[in-house]
């Protein structure tokens, strides 16, 4: 299957663009926050050099954390734009559909039941939700007239999400010390993102990515149509299942470790789109970085406009993703709602 | 000859479905006031139906008295009306966006509402008749933002249900991080009341719910004979002489009012507005009275679920919890069955 090659020159734009948005949101994150950190200190201390041991100490504190927004960031991009693609939706993300809601709903019953309360098993728990709660709301929506309309997933993602919120509440309602730890990792944070992390989160990553790039070609071909595809040679039904394999795995991975951060699958990819095309093999890697950026930069956000404290990064992603579901929903034709 | 027949069927048709929706409409009434007497008597302790209305009548402000007049009765009414303000909000939004699902839970308007009252509660300290007001006029806003931006043409009602989706997903956010910075001992009220419960409702809230409730549904059920040809779709009410936007503004303002109105009580007691219009609907056979009856539903499901919840289970639940759990298979079933039949939603 030969593809028309993409034109070379704004790729290569953009990439170098998301790079140095990239090193720039590094930088204010690392820089910015209760103890401000001036950058050429920030300089000094990668070199070695650095002699105050307090901003080498905050600046340490700082880089798992900033490394730990960056993987999520890209993961949660990455994942939106493989929703979207096997949904052909342009509203598809983790924070709509419900995905969230379930991986909460196993998070809640580890936490009151099986008495976790962080790592590897809580993740386990949150990834099994996750999955199980995407591959019910895609299936309920694409029973029936006209497959997975944006209006059916999103109606069908609120309406599990409702059903899971309630069972949530009882088992969380009864038992204050369960709420009490669950009201922290509801809204989205990568505040306590360490090294262990970190360590959790990327071979979830890896695994992810390596899957949705090998997919991107045969995501170009569904675009068209199925039958389309078919006739292409693409095995379509194989290919869904490992993309949305994918997807999930790497929201379900971030979700687990830094709680539900809704929005950013769904606005990076719109972007990547817009500007540079709808080929597959540049939306993805495209989402991914600008994912990283977006995350880190929302991070940082929250912490200048949340002073003295901070705002969760949950919080800002989804005031700056509401208004671009909006512009979607807006923008998409009439008919295809 | 066939025309006679043709007018003697629609008789009986007629004269059947009048007795269908009458009949839905006592059975309901004789099941409500059962669940308003159980409501009234049982509890902590138990006390027998002339304990009660000599208790009610009495002069007493402590024991007895204060437990039936001042927990027992203001839970019957407010959790009444509220129900029914539920139930035939739910309805009227049901039929006006024609589809089963854009009960005012599921689009955001209710979130809207929480938001702000968990706003007052946790971070300006106040509860009460201001969270109550705050509560009311942002879910108003809260709705006009979303009527404004879905704009006009075709696909009006899909693009509201997504741009309420939407917005409840912010809205859920704030509310998250708000329970979040909240300190510990306001966040436990604040949870309880978002999942929607009688427990803080006192007598001063009786007579601004029931008045409410009382004028919006009185307006609701004048508006009810549009509504009803609504349904056949724009293309065929237009032409009758419907005046299609007013009333649907009507509709829209006089559900809103309601939803929001008992929504800043009780909070958003779940599924009760998205459970009783498909169940009216069901039970009437899509007669004249779903309206009526629906509110009436709404009424059984928060007595029935007060009841349950404080009285059957291991734990003591809010309302809300129980509606929830109530609501949550049946609304997945609706979807399926909604997407099986093939009808476009």
């Amino acid at each position: 299957m030969q593809q028309k090659r993409f034109s070379k020159t704004p790729v290569f734009t953009g990439l170098c663009l998301e790079i140095l948005l990239i090193l720039f949101s590094v930088l204010l994150s690392v820089s910015y926050g209760s103890k401000a950190v001036p950058f050429g200190e920030i300089w000094t201390y990668f070199a070695g050099t650095l002699q105050d041991d307090f901003l080498s100490a905050v600046i340490a504190a700082r880089i798992p954390r900033t490394v730990f927004g960056l993987l999520a960031g890209a993961a949660l991009g990455v994942s939106g734009g493989l929703m979207q693609a096997i949904t052909r939706n342009p509203i598809a993300d983790p924070s709509i559909l419900g995905v969230n809601t379930g991986a909460s709903l196993m998070v809640v019953i580890g936490i009151a039941y099986l008495h976790i309360s962080a790592g590897f098993p809580l993740m386990v728990l949150s990834f099994g939700g996750a999955f199980v709660t995407a591959l019910f709301v895609y299936g309920i929506a694409s029973v029936g007239y006209g497959g997975a309309s944006s209006i059916k997933l999103a109606l069908a993602g609120a309406a599990v999400s409702t059903a899971l919120g309630a069972l949530v509440n009882t088992i969380m309602l009864p038992d204050s010390s369960v709420m009490k730890e669950f009201r922290f990792w509801q809204v989205g944070s990568i505040s306590g993102g360490t090294w262990e992390d970190v360590r959790l989160l990327v071979p979830f990553l890896v695994c992810g990515l390596l899957l949705a790039f090998c997919c991107a070609p045969a995501l170009n071909a569904m675009a068209l149509g199925d039958e389309m595809a078919v006739a292409l040679g693409v095995k379509v039904g194989r290919i869904r299942l490992i993309a949305a394999f994918a997807g999930v795995i790497l929201c379900a991975g971030v979700t687990a470790l830094a709680g539900p951060i809704g929005f950013v699958g769904l606005m990076l990819p719109h972007v990547v789109r817009r500007i540079l095309g709808n080929d597959q093999r540049i939306v993805l890697p495209f989402s991914a970085l600008g994912g990283a950026a977006l995350l880190t930069i929302s991070d940082v956000l929250g912490r200048v406009l949340g002073r003295p404290g901070e705002l969760e990064v949950g919080i800002i992603t989804a005031l700056l993703g509401a208004p671009v579901f909006i512009w979607i929903v807006w923008k998409t034709k009439a008919k295809s709602i | 000859m066939s025309t006679i027949s043709l007018e003697q069927d629609l008789r009986r048709i007629y004269r059947k479905q009048n007795l269908r929706d009458a009949l839905c409409i006592t059975v309901l009434a004789l099941l409500i006031l059962i669940l308003g007497i159980l409501m009234m008597t049982v509890g902590n302790t138990h006390y027998s139906l002339r304990e009660v209305f000599y208790y009610l009548n009495s002069e007493e402000t402590k024991g007895a008295a204060y437990t039936i007049r001042a927990l027992r009765l203001p839970k019957l009414l407010v959790g009444g009306a509220a129900g029914f303000a539920f139930g035939i909000a739910g309805y009227s939004f049901q039929n006006l966006l024609h589809n089963p699902l854009a009960s005012p839970d599921i689009i955001g308007v209710t979130a809207g509402s929480s938001a702000a009252a968990v706003f007052c509660i946790l971070i300006l300290g106040v509860s009460g008749g201001t969270a109550s007001a705050f509560a009311v006029v942002s879910g108003l806003i809260v709705t006009a933002l979303i009527f404004v931006l879905s704009g006009k043409g075709g696909a009006f009602s899909a693009r509201m249900i997504l741009i309420g989706i939407g917005m409840q997903a912010v809205l859920n956010a704030l509310i998250s991080w708000m329970l979040l910075i909240g300190s510990e001992y306001d966040v436990a009220t604040a949870l309880r009341w978002l999942r929607g419960s009688l427990n803080d409702v006192q007598m001063s809230d009786v007579p601004i719910t029931l008045t409410v409730t009382v004028l919006g549904s009185a307006l609701l059920l004048i508006c009810n004979r549009y509504l009803r040809l609504m349904q056949l779709g724009d293309a065929y009410a237009i032409p009758m002489g419907i005046p299609v936007g007013k009333v649907r503004l009507c509709i829209m303002l006089c559900a809103l009012l309601l939803s929001a109105t008992a929504t800043s009580v009780t909070g958003p007691i779940a599924s009760v507005a998205f459970l009783s219009g498909p169940i009216a609907v069901k039970c009437t056979g899509n007669g004249k009275s779903a309206m009526t009856v629906s509110g009436l539903m709404g009424m059984l499901l928060v007595y029935a679920g007060e009841l349950v919840g404080k009285n059957l289970l291991p734990a003591k639940y809010p309302v809300g919890v129980i509606t929830g759990l109530l609501g949550a298979p049946y609304l997945l079933i609706l979807l399926m069955n909604i997407n099986k039949k093939g009808e476009k939603i």
